[in-house]
């Protein structure tokens, strides 16, 4: 069976790669008809465009509006400025250095284990194992996760325990903390990788084999082929990937909650105590945390539309 | 003169492990209950508390839930942008996306402050009415690969063909949505609730913000306050989300093909 | 021979326990367009394959300008390929595709423009060079991959299945270009079709591949009026069969469907009343008794298909059913199905083929 087959992992890829798609070729000319048709399709959709406006475009207008009001109801930057204060700027931060490190590094050793996985003449069933399992680990998150890596890299997990008994390496001493930077991150990449590994795939399987074969007979050795036709083929999809990887941790605060409980200044992590008891004092404020996180994963999402687009005009 | 395969290998290998030592960490992790040697006792402490039970059931429910109005929302709505309103597609394409581009925090945040007990539509002021929302919450979240997976589906059996045959043969339109289009994609439907499934089983920002008992919170309640069952419950977590990924899997052995699609 | 530009000795490939290519030898001289014909599946695009470095010779040897390459790497041989979907580079403009080659080669950059520019106007695109693959037609891309593959100056053009994924009429049009691009630079190339009229048309030289084997090599006018067997006879062309009993083996005499009529000769062996079959092009035979024709055969029309300048019938003789092709004669109206004909032909255009 062809690995496209699976949607665990493709239904998802091809989301990414044809969201952007305007075009249809389903197009009916004969729409305009009798008055009851039309009203009949608009009544399929009806609940579709109601759901959306109550759950998703309300919610946010309503947040957004909420960030320019004070709590007399006047209108005021004041909740913008708010978040200049150092605890909410060091979240702020800590989020994006979080964000940045797991999806570029994520992004990277995604791209590696594709390649591998695509190019490196690997046995078929190796190929169809992996991406069932990226799909299975993609969606493993939250709660369990930090479980995972408490058992595996916490102080009494089976990776720290062997590394201190057998190697005599005790990586607590040596400055490491699960409940830090860098454990986050680590722990992050466990849902990072094989998103990465999902949306990029298919891009490498876009790279014709003739490609390869036409530079070879121009003269040109393999590095040279990555250098000047494979890798700026594949450039796109992975700036736009490494985008959507960022925003996909941003907004993420099981994992880093089960964790660390409220240990760590993450941004998710103050909006979640701001929820739960209003800790800034101010809902004005709370709004605009959550504005600032729309700004920042639209941003990254904006940037993922616009080169993924760009990328699919090449590959026509 | 075949490239060696020694690299595509090592790459490979050193990234699984970094995949499957957590596993076999979390696995050992969980039989330490009993000091000296390995047991299940971890597992028989979760299975027999009543809690488990309690949360887990709620959330299969309202997973349930979340499946159906999903499926009752997205599969009309993806039939008609289709086959009559192709116009309408970029649009209802960024609302597919707008989950995505908001983190699930800032949705939920939203939806408690809009739809609080004192607002024109109080959701959260009973627990039902909290339940229900939960419920399209769950939706919200799972809507993008809900509506990708349908959207896959009717692209492959190539709605427009197969109503204009349904058609000529005499059926109306909702003789052709009940007994053409559901059966055909029904396989993609599937794929859809049972991703929906494995994204909802142990959410946990939600239902926590909502205080629902749900099964997220609960696990995050075990893992402030126990030490072995949380391996366990990472365990079994692990097992259902690959249950899930496995039944699409399953699933997509049995999608319908067809001859006739153009795109 | 001194000659002997591209040489090829017991090529054999097998995949798993497939044999695809068996043990084929061929030689040819600088200069010479030569195809490899056959269906698909014959072994015709290993070998091309092999030539170019992409796949390796489970034994045998490839030899251009009496250097063994067989073993050589692809981008060590110093061929152009074009391949069948183009294959250009799509993140590189027209000019860059073509200088690719040039680039790799170190060359300079005024150089490099130069000599792309010459390469745009062989092809009929000058000013094409800022263009994106995606922008152009299937025609014009195919065009600037060839331009790709003869920047270098090669020494070889590899051509695989260039101009199948082409429109009917571009299909015919770039053709013939390739073929006056090739006379002009008079490159060795090597083309791999499944298209008999393609390779009738271009070729110096076309090698007639079937499972693996050659079971012809020679000009097309050779493959086509002497086919050495009768896969070549039926794959290139269209081949009437008759099928007849011996008469008299004594006086060369046969039955086609009651009428008897004499051979010049017979297959050794032929003895009274065994079967026997005969060959023949449509194009040898005549509506009525032409002089020169020694054969008469009454028939009836089975099927007329008008085809513009010629005209197919088919003529049922009993059991025996012929084509043949007359020329639309605009004064006289086709003959129509059902109507008596006699049809002949001369009995030296009688194909004797070998199995």
């Amino acid at each position: 069976m062809d690995h496209r087959d699976k949607p665990g992992g493709d239904d998802r890829q091809g989301f990414w790669g044809t969201q952007v798609t305007m075009t249809d070729t389903t197009a009916s000319p004969k729409a305009r008809g009798k008055k009851r048709a039309i009203s009949f399709e608009w009544l399929g959709v009806a609940p579709f465009i109601v759901f959306a406006i109550m759950f998703l475009i309300l919610p946010t207008l309503y947040l957004i509006g909420a960030a320019f009001v004070d709590q007399q109801g006047n209108f005021t930057l004041d909740n913008i400025w708010g978040l200049g204060t150092p605890q909410i700027v060091a979240a702020y931060w800590i989020s994006i250095r979080i964000s940045a490190a797991s999806a570029f590094i994520g992004a990277l050793i995604g791209f590696a284990m594709a390649l591998a996985l695509i190019r490196g003449r690997l046995p078929g069933g190796v190929r169809s194992t992996v991406m069932t399992f990226s799909g299975v680990a993609s969606n493993f998150a939250g709660v369990p996760l930090a479980f995972a890596f408490i058992s595996t890299l916490g102080r009494l997990g089976l990776v720290t325990i062997i590394l201190k008994t057998v190697f005599g390496f005790d990586i607590y001493k040596a400055g490491f903390n699960l409940l830090s930077f860098w454990g986050l991150t680590i722990t992050y990449l466990y849902f990072q990788i094989p998103l990465m590994i999902l949306i990029i795939a298919p891009a490498v399987d876009g790279l014709k084999k003739e490609w390869s074969e036409a530079a070879q007979t121009l003269g040109a050795s393999p590095w040279q082929f990555w250098r000047y036709v494979g890798l700026p083929i594949l450039w796109p999809s992975f700036l736009g990937t490494l985008s959507l990887l960022f925003a996909n941790a941003f907004g993420a605060i099981a994992t880093a909650y089960a964790l660390t409980g409220s240990s760590l200044n993450i941004v998710p992590i103050l909006l979640y105590a701001q929820i739960r008891g209003d800790a800034l004092q101010n809902p004005g404020l709370g709004a605009a945390l959550a504005l600032g996180m729309i700004v920042i994963t639209g941003f990254a999402n904006v940037i993922y539309l616009v080169i993924a687009s760009r990328a699919e005009r090449w590959m026509k | 003169m075949k490239p060696s395969r020694f690299w595509p290998w090592f790459t490979l290998l050193l990234g699984a492990s970094y995949f499957i030592i957590p596993l076999i960490a979390t696995f050992e992790f969980s039989l330490r209950m009993r000091r000296g040697y390995y047991s299940f006792d971890a597992y028989l402490s979760v299975f027999s508390d009543p809690r488990f039970q309690a949360t887990f059931g709620y959330s299969v429910v309202i997973g349930i839930f979340a499946i159906i109005v999903g499926v009752l929302i997205v599969v009309p709505a993806v039939y008609f942008v289709r086959l009559r309103l192709p116009w309408l597609r970029p649009f209802v394409e960024f609302l597919t996306l707008l989950p995505l581009i908001i983190p699930a925090i800032v949705l939920v945040y939203g939806y408690i402050r809009l739809y609080n007990s004192s607002s024109l539509i109080p959701f959260t002021g009973s627990a039902l009415g909290t339940d229900v929302l939960l419920v399209f919450a769950y939706v919200t979240l799972a809507l993008p690969y809900m509506y990708r997976a349908v959207d896959t589906g009717m692209r492959t059996i190539d709605v427009q063909t197969l109503t204009e045959a349904a058609q000529i043969m005499g059926a109306n339109s909702a003789t052709i949505i009940a007994r053409v289009i559901l059966p055909n994609v029904l396989v993609a439907v599937l794929s859809g609730a049972f991703l929906t499934f494995a994204i909802v089983i142990g959410e946990f920002t939600i239902a926590s913000l909502l205080n629902r008992p749900a099964f997220g919170p609960y696990l995050q309640n075990i893992g402030a306050n126990r030490a072995y069952e949380p391996a366990a419950l990472a365990i079994i977590s692990f097992i259902i989300t690959w249950g899930a990924m496995g039944m699409i899997n399953l699933l997509a052995r049995f999608a319908p093909r067809t001859s006739a699609r153009t795109d | 021979m001194a000659a002997e530009f591209l040489r090829v000795e017991k090529l054999t490939k097998r995949f798993g326990n497939n044999t695809v290519v068996h043990g084929v030898d061929f030689a040819f001289a600088k200069g010479e367009f030569i195809s490899l014909l056959g269906p698909s599946g014959c072994g015709k695009t290993t070998i091309l394959r092999m030539i170019a470095g992409f796949e390796t010779p489970t034994s045998g040897s490839i030899e251009v300008e009496g250097q063994d390459i067989t073993h050589l790497k692809p981008n060590q041989r110093q061929l152009g390929m074009v391949f069948q979907a183009y294959a250009l580079f799509p993140n590189l403009n027209v000019g860059d595709n073509i200088g690719f080659g040039l680039k790799i080669a170190g060359m300079g950059r005024e150089e490099r423009r130069a000599r792309t520019d010459e390469m745009l106007r062989l092809i009929g695109l000058p000013g094409f060079e800022k263009r994106f693959p995606y922008e152009m037609s299937g025609g014009q891309q195919q065009r600037v991959a060839l331009a790709r593959a003869i920047a270098p100056r090669p020494r070889m053009l590899l051509l695989d299945e260039p101009l199948s994924a082409l429109d009917a009429k571009i299909r015919v049009s770039l053709r013939e270009e390739i073929r006056a691009i090739q006379l002009d630079l008079g490159i060795t190339t090597v083309f791999v079709t499944h298209d008999q009229e393609e390779a009738l048309s271009i070729s110096d030289r076309i090698v007639v591949m079937n499972a693996g084997h050659i079971e012809q090599l020679g000009a097309p006018h050779e493959v086509y009026n002497k086919p050495a067997t009768r896969f070549v006879a039926t794959f290139v062309g269209t081949l009437n069969t008759i099928e007849a009993s011996v008469a008299s083996a004594a006086n060369h005499q046969v039955t086609i469907d009651g009428q008897t009529v004499a051979l010049p000769s017979l297959p050794s062996g032929a003895v009274d009343g065994s079967a026997i079959s005969l060959t023949l092009r449509p194009e040898v035979l005549s509506v009525g008794n032409r002089p020169g024709n020694d054969i008469v055969l009454a028939g009836t029309v089975a099927d007329v298909t008008f085809l513009g300048s010629v005209i197919r019938l088919r003529v049922a003789l009993g059991q025996n059913t012929l084509s043949l092709d007359t020329f639309n004669d605009q004064r006289t109206a086709p003959p129509t199905r059902g109507e008596p004909v006699t049809i002949s032909l001369a009995s030296k255009d009688l194909l004797i083929l070998g199995e």
